[in-house]
């Protein structure tokens, strides 16, 4: 019955390998190359300078700067998004009133670009118009600070948007686990006598574990990220406090033509973000549980 | 949702046992403040923009709580018409409806294939497709808007929409091979028999059956595309042709020197509450279709 299948194999396939060789494959190989050289604007080629631009790189106190920031991403964000879409998935899949509506609203957020996010977040935080500060007069914290142009309330503020707008996706992902979990678990647990804090640690917890792993993973490659957010928000201001690898990158390459250094950076981006999920998926590979 | 109930453990049998004291209730007062404090951070934010781009300029510095004296409805024409978000709307729509229906077709496709047709290389070019899922973006920017210039398609929306459908492809293809696979062959089968030639088989029985998968995905690269800023921003330099994300950081950016705050305002809103509406009509949807990707991972 398949007789002749290649006239129908060649036509399917070939306008997909065609896109996706010269516009995935052959940037990601070329950018390997690019990130040995030294390229200095739009009218001149690429010098070959072979590791140069990582050594650079290692004495470079922006890269470090920016590395930093992603690292106080990346210890802080898993914290409060596992722990908020954990908290939220388990009280919503015990038939709490209203649960329908808290988990359209929670997961609301993840519909919208980073980008309107940012701009939505610009305004709550800004310090003559903004919302927040009104709140916080009104509440009697007399002088908040200028969230988005202190240096040292940048990053929480960044942070507290990236938590707000993915909580819900999340926990979307923890109830879809959860109620794959058979019930016959929690009514065995309940003869026992066990609380639902037991439960929710000796069943919920293990029998999700897979979907909080890939979650954890998620969360992180979204904290050595952070690109929308902060280019729309403060373009990684004030005085590079908020700059994080991605808008870095995308300022040496972009605004300052260094597009070897540039490059050179995006892989060492790539490499982290590598290490980091290939750690976790090792210490976290608990034997799945099968049922 | 169905399932509510059975995740429902303990409550039911053990209330006739025993009266709640008053620890519990306090717990369930602080459970329900809690989901309502957070529903709150969620809509607030939301509504205070709403009906903050009605306010004058005035309004919005002086007093950010209150509600506007009389909706301004001319902040809407001057987001739309002078702060151009009607032009950056229109740029999103040629760039991600193209877009959407080239993924769709040449995603399913290449996981027919893939999945119903072996020959040799066909695992080799699985896994080059999948492989593409593993590199960040950021990866491949810098080489890319490089060949894009080469091949002169800098700020054009084909150009765009070329590498927006070649983005997409490995999570689609990896997606729907495994949609392909769960078909029922006989189908198949039952079609050439019938005297139905490939491409007939393909088009008239296996594309109608793979319709749930085609939506989700569907789903999953059209809000991935509308919300896209780091390729239009790359690749879209011409300021006429900005996406509506690249539209919307430069009016902020902008901002600064120009103070139509009004307007921004309303532009913002003009953005989110069609999405809002989206939302909230095809939630269910919209919810499998963008939570595919980490469940299926």
């Amino acid at each position: 019955m398949y007789r002749n299948k290649y006239r129908l194999i060649i036509p399917f396939l070939a306008p997909s390998i065609l896109l996706y060789v010269v516009f995935v494959l052959y940037p990601y190989v070329n950018a390997m190359y690019i990130s040995l050289t030294s390229w200095r604007g739009l009218a001149r080629a690429p010098q070959f300078v072979g590791l140069q631009n990582y050594q650079n790189m290692l004495n470079d106190g922006n890269f470090w700067n920016a590395l930093g920031n992603n690292a106080f991403y990346i210890a802080v964000l898993p914290v409060f998004k596992l722990s908020l879409a954990l908290f939220f998935a388990f009280v919503l899949t015990q038939g709490v009133p209203l649960s329908k509506f808290y988990r359209v609203t929670y997961f609301f957020p993840q519909v919208m670009s980073m980008v309107a996010i940012g701009v939505l977040w610009s305004f709550v935080y800004h310090p003559t118009i903004g919302i927040l500060q009104a709140v916080l007069k009104a509440i009697g914290i007399s002088n908040p600070p200028v969230w988005l142009g202190n240096p040292d309330a940048v990053l929480p503020a960044l942070a507290g948007v990236s938590i707000w707008a993915s909580v819900g996706f999340y926990m979307v992902l923890f109830i879809a686990a959860m109620e794959s979990i058979p019930i016959t678990y929690y009514e065995a647990a309940m003869l026992d006598g066990a609380t639902r804090w037991h439960m929710f640690w000796n069943i919920t917890l293990p029998m999700i574990w897979g979907t909080l792993q890939t979650a954890l993973i998620f969360i992180m490659i979204g904290a050595t990220d952070m690109f929308a957010i902060t280019q729309t928000m403060t373009e990684g201001g004030p005085n590079r406090s908020s700059e994080v690898l991605s808008t870095y990158l995308y300022q040496e390459a972009f605004i300052s033509s260094r597009f070897g250094y540039g490059t050179a950076i995006a892989v060492a981006l790539f490499l982290i973000t590598l290490f980091i999920a290939v750690v976790l998926a090792r210490l976290l590979n608990r034997e799945n549980l099968e049922y | 949702m169905a399932t509510d109930s059975m995740v429902n453990p303990p409550a039911t049998g053990q209330l006739t046992r025993y009266r709640p004291s008053n620890a519990e209730i306090a717990g369930k007062v602080l459970l329900n403040a809690v989901l309502a404090f957070w529903a709150v951070l969620v809509i607030f934010p939301m509504v205070w923009l709403l009906y903050t781009s009605f306010k004058s300029d005035q309004e919005i510095f002086f007093s950010p709580w209150t509600l506007p004296a009389t909706p301004q409805w001319d902040n809407f024409r001057r987001g739309w018409v002078d702060a151009r978000i009607g032009e950056f709307f229109l740029n999103s729509f040629i760039v991600v409806l193209p877009s959407l229906a080239g993924i769709l077709f040449l995603s399913s496709m290449t996981a027919y294939v893939l999945a119903r047709f072996p020959f040799p290389g066909n695992r080799v070019l699985f896994y080059t497709f999948l492989a593409g899922m593993l590199f960040p973006t950021f990866l491949a920017l810098i080489p890319l808007f490089f060949l894009v210039r080469n091949l002169g398609m800098s700020s054009t929306y084909h150009g765009l929409i070329l590498v927006y459908i070649a983005y997409s492809l490995p999570f689609s293809v990896f997606f729907l091979t495994g949609f392909f696979k769960t078909l029922p062959s006989e189908l198949h089968e039952a079609g050439i028999i019938d005297g139905a030639n490939q491409y007939q088989v393909f088009f008239l029985i296996m594309l109608p059956l793979a319709q749930p998968g085609l939506v989700s995905i569907g789903i999953f690269n059209f809000l991935g595309m509308w919300n896209q800023y780091l390729l239009p921003l790359v690749l879209m330099t011409d300021a006429k042709r900005y996406l509506l994300t690249q539209g919307l950081a430069y009016m902020l950016h902008q901002q600064y020197y120009r103070n139509d705050w009004s307007a921004l305002f309303a532009a913002v809103t003009m953005i989110m509450v069609p999405t809002l509406i989206v939302y909230v009509i095809f939630q269910n949807q919209i919810q499998k279709g963008i939570t595919v990707g980490a469940l299926k991972g």
